[in-house]
């Protein structure tokens, strides 16, 4: 079974539809990167995965591990495995990283039926999972993405990531707005998470981020589908010649 | 267009009974002529309607509706009883229906404090200078009122160059015998040169009971002193409560303070602070947390008299159910106060479709050399907020509750008392608790 299959998934915001029968496999153990011009549906796919409420999925289905995914909410999903590495990490005065994080440690664990941890075992695994993001402690007691700068809330979405042990990883324009010093951070990072048992897409504009991250699947979404599928060598095809002759392919294709 | 001609308040018979009460109030010869004119002058205004501007929000009328008798005899209360409700484990004044309670009170020599009527009873030259003149009694009817009414109260003087090592708690409790009654306490606090201290107010009922709390406390701080006070009222919900605060603060004080309101049908908390002094320092933080019928007004007023002064507020407030608040900051800043820097915040959290809440800023600004700076807003709990936590497996009433907490806690740090802190988070987690259903 595959972990996450999407069958002909079509959603709207606003009853505009913005993807149009979206089909995909992912694999345990597979990375697959989701590229695509600005407005193509890249971002709306993503935040449809995670649940948010101002998607409405008109038809079509998604499954992790083949249990409907569009019929839980966001949380449940969160429970059952699916992470999302926002490109816009929200702020949150008054929580410090540190109970924020436990409390979704814990959230989880209570809903697999796991004990919770107390701070004191969970600092043991915080500190494990801050080299990941190659942090020191300080950066827990201050409050979740608050005046961080643009490369620490991306690296916050990771240490997110490390911490919570998703098996569907969905990195939404993690590259965007990072220097190439934050951006080598972020990727070590996410690599050190690549694992035979977990999956991760990636959403991306530019073939940048895959120099650093290689896919082993490379996807191209243009006018809400999916236009054309390939190996990691897509990406530098697209890097060489840009999107035009695929969105051209994507109008022809919707005649 | 018809016209209702407003009632005299000598037609209100509340205004009768506090008549009544008033002309039992005892006292040495001085205290008795700063009642007397205080009684002429409440008999003069009345209990205010909603007409008037300071009161459009906040309907007052039923006090004036309401023939108020004096607290009857109090059932015994427990120590162990009183121990349960404290914040802190220093020294304690207890006050019973507004009538100091020596048994259950601990305030040891050396920390000067004693019951208000001791003190005037002792002829104590710091309470006749004080008292009433501080909060004069023309700045509120209801401190008008207190004047002419008062039994009882705690009064503190912490030495000039002393520091008070533990602060001083003052419990002001209703029990049954408040039933129709007004329970009417004041507190004096005075900080000689140089010294420091905290003092902790709180306002409970042990019974449920419709009664009229009128509490007045007023603080003088003298230069360089550091004074921090916090007031908690969680007076059952039939009760009305009217409370006034003020400070007069020399040169280079510091004052303090932190007020939490989430009792009483309806509150009103009139907090004044005086900058008499060049470097004067005045933090005024609170929270309010409503819920059903519940009305909590805060009406703060802020005078920057001296240049080169400061002050800082920030009022929060949680509304569930068909609760309201008003909030109202008033800064005034003298022609001869340059300099002046002061910031006033107020932000409310809407819980419900049907809670209200008016907000108004009130800065007269008179110098032209001044920051002042003022913002009120008032919302919902953040969607895009609530959907980052669910992602992140944090859903639900969790989610409501933590993105509440984190809405409060930037006022609650601001008790500096640890301990007192502590039980201040207690009491709200679980006054959140029960507004969350």
């Amino acid at each position: 079974m595959p972990l996450l299959q999407i069958t002909d998934l079509h959603a709207s915001a606003d009853e505009k539809e913005i993807l149009k029968g979206i089909s995909l496999t992912v694999n345990a153990g597979e990375v697959h990167a989701i590229m695509g011009p600005n407005g193509s549906g890249k971002s709306t796919l993503a935040q449809v995965l995670a649940g948010h409420p101002a998607y409405d999925v008109t038809s079509g289905t998604a499954t992790l591990e083949g249990e409907d995914l569009l019929d839980m909410e966001a949380e449940e999903r969160a429970w059952a495995g699916v992470f999302l590495a926002f490109q816009y990490p929200v702020e949150i005065p008054g929580v410090t990283n540190a109970y924020f994080l436990r409390m979704a440690f814990n959230e989880i664990r209570k809903a697999r039926g796991l004990d919770e941890l107390d701070p004191m075992d969970f600092l043991d695994i915080l500190e494990e999972k801050l080299r990941v993001v190659q942090w020191g402690p300080e950066i827990m007691e201050r409050a979740v993405n608050f005046g961080f700068s643009g490369g620490e809330k991306k690296r916050n979405e990771i240490l997110q990531m490390a911490v919570l042990e998703p098996k569907l990883a969905i990195l939404d324009e993690t590259d965007s707005g990072l220097d190439i010093d934050a951006l080598r951070i972020v990727s070590d990072g996410v690599n050190a998470l690549r694992r035979p048992d977990r999956a991760i897409i990636l959403v991306t504009h530019y073939q940048r981020l895959l120099d650093f991250i290689v896919p082993d699947f490379v996807h191209v979404l243009a006018g809400g589908k999916i236009v054309k599928s390939g190996g990691k060598e897509l990406a530098l095809e697209l890097e060489a010649k840009g999107y035009e002759w695929l969105t051209g392919v994507a109008e022809g294709a919707a005649v | 267009m018809t016209t209702v001609a407003p009632i005299a308040p000598t037609e209100q018979p509340g205004v009768a009974a506090f008549a009544a009460l008033a002309a039992h109030a005892e006292g040495p010869e001085w205290l008795m002529a700063r009642r007397a004119a205080a009684a002429a002058h409440f008999a003069e205004v009345g209990v205010p309607s909603s007409r008037n501007e300071e009161w459009r929000f906040t309907p007052v009328s039923g006090i004036a509706t309401t023939a108020w008798t004096a607290p009857g005899v109090s059932p015994a209360v427990s120590a162990e009883e009183v121990a349960a409700l404290r914040l802190s484990e220093g020294p304690l004044a207890v006050l019973i229906d507004g009538r100091f309670a020596p048994d259950l009170s601990a305030l040891p020599a050396e920390i000067g404090a004693k019951s208000l009527q001791a003190a005037i009873d002792s002829g104590d030259a710091v309470v006749r200078q004080y008292l009433g003149t501080v909060a004069p009694p023309e700045m509120t009817p209801f401190s008008a009122l207190s004047l002419a009414t008062f039994t009882d109260g705690v009064v503190l003087h912490i030495a000039a160059n002393t520091t008070l090592d533990a602060p001083l708690e003052i419990m002001h409790l209703t029990t049954s015998a408040a039933d129709g009654a007004l329970v009417a306490p004041r507190v004096l606090v005075t900080a000689g040169q140089n010294a420091r201290g905290a003092v902790v107010e709180q306002f409970v009922s042990l019974a449920d009971t419709l009664h009229f709390s009128n509490a007045v406390t007023e603080l003088v701080l003298g230069e360089e002193s550091w004074v921090e006070h916090i007031r908690v009222q969680r007076e059952g919900e039939r009760a009305w409560h009217i409370g006034f605060t003020h400070a007069d603060q020399a040169r280079a004080s510091h004052y303090r303070g932190f007020a939490l309101s989430l009792g009483a049908k309806l509150c009103r908390h009139n907090i004044h602070a005086r900058l008499g002094g060049e470097q004067v320092e005045t933090l005024m933080y609170g929270l309010y947390l409503t819920r059903n019928e519940q009305l909590a007004d805060t009406h703060s007023a802020i005078f920057h008299d001296q240049p080169n002064s400061n002050s800082w507020e920030v009022y929060k407030g949680v509304l569930a159910d068909k609760s309201r608040a008003v909030f109202n900051g008033k800064v005034f800043v003298q022609p001869i106060a340059q300099k002046t820097d002061a910031k006033q915040t107020n932000r409310n959290l809407l819980l419900s479709d049907t809670a209200r809440v008016d907000t108004k800023p009130q800065l007269e600004i008179f110098a032209d050399d001044v920051k002042c700076t003022h913002g009120a807003t008032v919302g919902r709990l953040n969607d895009e907020q609530r959907y980052y936590l669910q992602t992140r497996g944090i859903g639900g009433r969790t989610a409501q509750e933590l993105l509440i907490w984190a809405f409060a806690a930037e006022v609650l740090t601001e008790v500096t008392v640890s301990r007192i802190r502590a039980g201040i988070e207690t009491i709200v987690r679980v006054r959140l608790d029960e507004m969350l259903g």
